[in-house]
């Protein structure tokens, strides 16, 4: 039986769907499937996620275990992911 | 009975509402509203007071807000407002329009229309508008890829006029299945000298329409300013008198069909600022036969600010409030059509657009 994903979502993503917390834990295999997860708990989030190539967005990095990773990118069981935003705006 | 009277100010960071009464003299404003987003642009319903901003953020991408509350909480959606894979993804959603039967329309970057039949939860992609054979010619202006523009018929819900900078104007008559250029009669002064007056590709700043009068649109467009009385399919020259052939921003008086308030800036390789310096909104009271510059109140010196295509807006009361806001961050209101300004918000990003929303109370 695979361990949960322990997903670390960033401060400025959490304000957009109310009721959602920073810290949640999910079941899954890759990148796109705790995307998909999270998009179950807070309808709308895969959006805010990705866009529609479909890709990571542009200006926000997902780090699998402390490596850099994308959509198709695995975790193990028990993993992290942590998302972030990339430096931007003005 | 008196009126509410709210500006829904479109920011580079955030979405602002000012609001005041019928006098239009004290105002107090609340924000900024969705999360600092970049708000290209906000509409609202007056019958049930709901708002919608439009906007997209470097971080999370395009979505378009709503609230149900006058501003006090906000949700957002962008469900179905997305390309298919493969295509270059929405940036911004940059225009709304809200049409006959409750039908919202937004314009995004890159360009494109979508339309929502359930007031912004879901939205489907106006495919005809995208399929257009003249689609590939279109070349992102000064401002990106953009359809900041969406003109609804009061009536008919199937009509509509689009704005693309720069491709043109565009219209539907069958509810966006098929689209036609609207551009006969105005110049692309960037174009060599025996090719100016192309089928598409100008670059049309800002659409309005008549009052009470839907085949007459006013233009203001990146090389002149222009007026049509046969939904678009001509267009003749109205700049004679004007300080400029270049601005942005075209507004529609609430009742009247002659008359018309634009903000010419000097030109467009000139600083894009006030002419002179000196802030002046220009009206016509005769369609664009004779135009009148409007400056009491307005700064007469050193007034280096532009005003974007969205920017400026009039209310429906009488006499009818128009207002502009600056690339500096500065609110003007008239609260008689023009003829005395006052500032009545300073310091605020960058204003991307204003709109009126005017409530019985």
């Amino acid at each position: 039986m695979p361990e949960p994903v322990s997903v670390l979502l960033p401060d400025a993503l959490v304000r957009l769907f109310p009721g959602a917390s920073r810290h949640v834990e999910v079941e899954a295999g890759t990148v796109a499937e705790a995307i998909a997860a999270l998009d179950r708990l807070w309808p709308g989030m895969a959006d805010r996620l990705c866009d529609s190539t479909p890709a990571i967005r542009r200006h926000l990095n997902i780090f699998v275990d402390g490596e850099q990773a994308r959509l198709h990118s695995a975790i193990p069981s028990g993993g992290e992911m942590l998302v972030m935003t990339a430096m931007s705006g003005g | 009975m008196a009126n509410r009277v709210m500006l829904l100010v479109g920011t580079k960071k955030g979405a602002f509402i000012l609001r005041s009464d019928e006098a239009r003299r004290d105002w107090s404003i609340r924000g900024p509203f969705c999360e600092t987003w970049p708000i290209n642009h906000m509409v609202a319903d007056p019958r049930a007071g709901t708002i919608w901003a439009a906007g997209g953020n470097e971080w999370f991408g395009p979505a378009v807000w709503r609230s149900e509350d006058l501003g006090e909480s906000w949700t957002h959606s962008s469900a179905g407002l997305a390309y298919e894979a493969g295509a270059t993804p929405i940036k911004s959603a940059w225009s709304l329009a809200l049409g006959p039967g409750d039908r919202l329309w937004a314009g995004v970057e890159p360009a494109g229309l979508f339309r929502s039949d359930d007031r912004g939860e879901t939205w489907s992609h106006v495919i005809g508008l995208t399929e257009h054979p003249t689609r590939a010619d279109w070349q992102p202006g000064g401002g990106g890829l953009i359809l900041h523009g969406i003109v609804t018929h009061p009536a008919d819900a199937d009509r509509v006029w689009v704005a693309v900078s720069t491709g043109g104007v565009f219209a539907t008559e069958d509810g966006g299945a098929t689209w036609a250029p609207r551009n006969r009669g105005t110049r692309m002064d960037y174009a060599p000298e025996d090719q100016r007056y192309p089928e598409h590709g100008q670059c049309v700043h800002a659409l309005a329409m008549a009052p009470g009068m839907p085949d007459r649109l006013y233009q203001q467009n990146h090389c002149g300013m222009y007026r049509s009385d046969d939904g678009g399919r001509q267009w003749v020259s109205i700049e004679a008198g004007l300080p400029s052939t270049f601005g942005f921003p075209a507004v529609a008086h609430p009742r009247d069909a002659d008359t018309l308030f634009l903000l010419p800036l000097n030109g467009d390789q000139a600083g894009r600022f006030m002419p002179d310096a000196a802030a002046a909104v220009w009206r016509t009271r005769d369609a664009g036969a004779n135009w009148q510059a409007l400056r009491d109140g307005l700064p007469q010196q050193n007034a280096y600010f532009g005003v974007l295509r969205r920017a400026m807006a009039a209310d429906r009361l009488d006499p009818a409030g128009v207002y502009f806001g600056t690339s500096g961050g500065a609110l003007f209101a008239s609260a008689d059509e023009g003829e005395a300004w006052t500032c009545i918000a300073e310091h605020l990003p960058t204003i991307l657009s204003v709109e009126t929303l005017v409530l019985d109370a």
